[in-house]
């Protein structure tokens, strides 16, 4: 059982949780995740973790209500407490002084993200954090991604804040401006499959993370399964973060639909 | 003494005299050996309740009287932990069960499991005596979980001898019968145990892997009870390698590690398809109904109800997915097998009642590819009809494709339950740690000693892919070596 010590609404469906692990919050890195479940009946759903605080021995979850479970574990309140957590699962960010790194999130897919930008800057690279969201309201941490980023470029669909636009016009602009010697996306599948096609067009390494359906995120169920320049390999062990460009983006978007006509 | 002493120091106690007496080894022979009871098919396959139900006292009683009660028993050889058998069967026939169940739980950490899910035919059963002269073995299995379930349904169990606590800690790193077999022995010997089990349920593959319907929850629950009796401490959620390293386990004190982790990774065949919705890994399967609990309302686990399903493999875990898939209400469920019945590795148990339950035997079978609709979910599989052919590595005779011979068949869920590999976080942690070419740790057989000094290892970890009782027949010998080398430290 994991107390939950803050709640903060970025969105009407998005919160920010922080919750007490402090041997995770100790051993985490950029890139890792956890796996929750809400109560006794809850499924286990893979969360990133955002930040974390080792003094005070907790993490950060961003979490945006879409399902079943993720509306469960947002409806939680403080003082309340998540049934279980387990982590840091997955590979951390492999990081180092690569030179200017764009980073680039949609949606919640930015909370992942802060880290690996924190990680990077403190790497001594150049950052660029491309923010995007359909409107004002979905751009979350922008403060905190501030922080450590060079630069900040903010695309919003609708145009009511930064520049109207698709967070790949963003990633262009960059791109076309000055040299770049690593993309990293998190998001909506689908926007990672647009960011890595329009990198790969310019020849820039890309690196995305991806999440999948898992149930024990150790590496036991398979459920997370995607095809890497054609070969199988689980987000979860070998993952999450791969190469966008080997990553068949299709196959994915396809498998998050899996349990669409069962769903409870 | 020794093993061998002990069996015939309590062979020769005046009983046990009286008791042989009191039967000829002719009438012993002649009887019939006892029928288990069962659920009928056409019922069980809509529920969840055990199939098999147990014996009666006057069953076992006289089951028991088979028994001839050798000189030389062979049945003990055929125990992976070495159980006393005649020494139970006999407590048995004299109707003093709880001294039945004290021997079992001498050598044994699960008894009531072991009584389930052994297979006995290959083990103890297979050396019997009866066997030799052509009659069929007396029903050890039977017997001994009918010992464990009379226990635990009769009274308070009886807690085995426990030595006064020596201080030491130890971590045990995955709660399935590896773990669970190490740390009742450690327990026993006044050691500090500490389980560390990644999943939010203790038990493993106990949990997670094998159906209610075989082995039910509470079952194995009363055991874990029985462990945390002795003092056994068990921490859920926690994966040593990611949320403890080797570093913390000895910063907190640990000084012998037991790592029983178990088979991580599930096999898939690589043939086009596979990656369809509704084609999955039978650990996937089973964990969503079994751990879970996916089939209940209350859960919030989806699982994909099939109506034709197909289950790729010839194993106990293939039995159990494609009996789960029955019970979830599949119309036509397909188990589907590359080699002839003959070769299977299930259980013939598992066998048996799968054939009761209305499951088709496809074997001399063998997909070669999925067949997907627009919305990327499986509709059919094309399978290369089979024949066997020479020998292969393992003894049996290999399959080989008959030329042109290809079906396409209609399903809507696959499962592929063809193996599993060893779980890769701990040698990914621990990177000093030898581990095969298999991804399996490298130990000494005897002492089930790792590379690293403190570090022992047992189970699928080992193995790559065995059963519950050999798990726990490496958990017993990790304990008695890891014991031996902290006892002189």
């Amino acid at each position: 059982m994991n107390l939950i010590v803050s709640k903060r609404h970025f969105s009407e469906k998005v919160v920010e949780l922080v919750v007490e692990a402090p041997l995770i919050a100790k051993s985490r890195r950029a890139g890792h995740f956890v796996i929750v479940r809400a109560d006794e009946h809850g499924e286990r759903i893979p969360l990133t973790i955002a930040d974390s605080d080792v003094e005070k021995g907790t993490i950060t979850l961003v979490v945006q209500a879409v399902g079943v479970s993720s509306t469960k574990i947002c409806g939680k309140e403080p003082g309340e407490y998540l049934h279980d957590v387990v982590g840091p699962l997955g590979q951390a960010t492999h990081i180092k002084n690569y030179g200017t790194v764009v980073c680039c999130g949609g949606g919640v897919g930015v909370a992942p993200l802060l880290p690996i930008i924190r990680a990077m800057k403190a790497a001594g690279n150049r950052v660029v954090s491309v923010l995007a969201g359909r409107t004002k309201d979905l751009i979350i941490l922008e403060d905190e991604v501030r922080a450590s980023s060079d630069e900040v470029v903010i695309m919003t669909d609708d145009g009511s804040y930064g520049t109207k636009g698709l967070v790949t016009a963003g990633v262009e602009s960059v791109i076309n401006r000055e040299k770049v010697d690593l993309v990293v996306t998190i998001g909506p599948a689908i926007m990672m499959k647009f960011v890595a096609l329009l990198t790969k067009k310019y020849e820039v390494p890309t690196m995305c993370s991806l999440n999948t359906i898992m149930v024990d995120g150790t590496g036991m169920c398979g459920a997370c399964r995607v095809t890497v320049g054609g070969k199988t390999k689980f987000v979860c062990i070998d993952g999450p973060e791969f190469d966008a460009h080997q990553v068949d983006f299709e196959e994915m978007m396809m498998r998050l639909h899996s349990y669409d006509d069962e769903k409870k | 003494m020794d093993e061998k002493e002990i069996l015939s120091a309590h062979r020769a106690e005046p009983w046990r005299e009286e008791l042989r007496k009191a039967k000829s080894a002719k009438e012993r022979t002649q009887q019939p050996r006892v029928k288990m009871r069962e659920l009928s098919p056409d019922y069980r396959v809509t529920c969840n309740e055990e199939v098999n139900q147990g014996l009666t006292v006057e069953m076992a009683v006289a089951e028991a009287g088979r028994c001839l009660d050798c000189p030389d028993p062979q049945c003990v050889t055929g125990c992976p932990v070495g159980i006393e058998i005649p020494t139970f069967i006999k407590n048995v026939e004299r109707g003093n069960f709880r001294e039945a169940a004290l021997t079992i739980k001498r050598t044994s950490a699960l008894p009531a499991v072991c009584g389930r899910v052994c297979p006995q035919e290959k083990q103890c059963e297979s050396k019997c005596i009866h066997k030799k002269m052509k009659k069929e073995p007396v029903a050890i299995g039977y017997l001994e979980r009918f010992v464990a379930d009379y226990e635990r349904e009769n009274g308070e169990p009886g807690v085995p001898e426990v030595a006064a606590p020596n201080g030491i800690k130890v971590a045990v790193v995955g709660s399935g019968p590896a773990g669970l077999a190490f740390c009742g022995d450690m327990a026993k010997l006044g050691y500090d145990v500490t389980v560390f089990e990644a999943l939010h349920e203790i038990g493993g593959v106990l949990k997670y892997g094998i159906p209610e319907f075989r082995l039910p929850n509470k079952i194995v629950d009363v055991e874990i009870d029985g462990l945390r009796r002795l003092g056994v401490k068990f921490e859920t959620n926690c994966i040593v390698g990611k949320t403890l390293s080797y570093d913390d386990l000895h910063e907190m004190g640990f000084r012998g590690i037991f790592v029983a982790s178990g088979a991580g990774l599930p096999r898939f065949m690589n043939i086009p398809g596979e990656n369809l919705i509704g084609v999955m890994s039978s650990n996937e399967y089973l964990t969503r109904v079994n751990l879970m609990e996916a089939a209940k309302s209350e859960s919030d686990t989806p699982v994909l109800h099939g109506k034709n399903v197909a289950v790729i493999g010839g194993g106990n875990t293939a039995m159990d997915s494609v009996r789960t898939a029955r019970r979830n209400g599949a119309d036509n469920v397909m188990l589907v097998y590359r080699r002839s019945e003959e070769e299977m590795p299930a259980r013939l148990e598992e066998v048996k009642h799968a054939k009761e339950e209305g499951i088709h035997f496809m074997t001399l079978n063998n997909p070669v590819e999925y067949l997907g609709n627009e919305k990327g979910h499986v509709t059919a599989m094309r399978v290369q009809r089979m024949e066997l052919g020479e020998p292969d590595a393992s003894g049996r005779r290999s399959p080989v494709p008959i030329e042109g011979a290809i079906d396409e068949i209609p399903v809507d869920l696959v499962i592929v339950s063809v193996g599993v590999s060893p779980n890769p976080l701990i040698p990914n942690a621990i990177p000093e740690l030898e581990v095969s070419r298999r991804g399996t740790i490298v130990v000494s057989e005897d002492t089930m000693r790792s590379s690293l000094d403190d570090i022992y290892a047992g189970g699928d970890i080992v193995r790559g892919g065995a059963t519950v009782i050999l798990a726990m027949g490496d958990g017993r010998r990790a304990a008695a070596n890891m014991h031996e080398a902290l006892s002189q430290a």
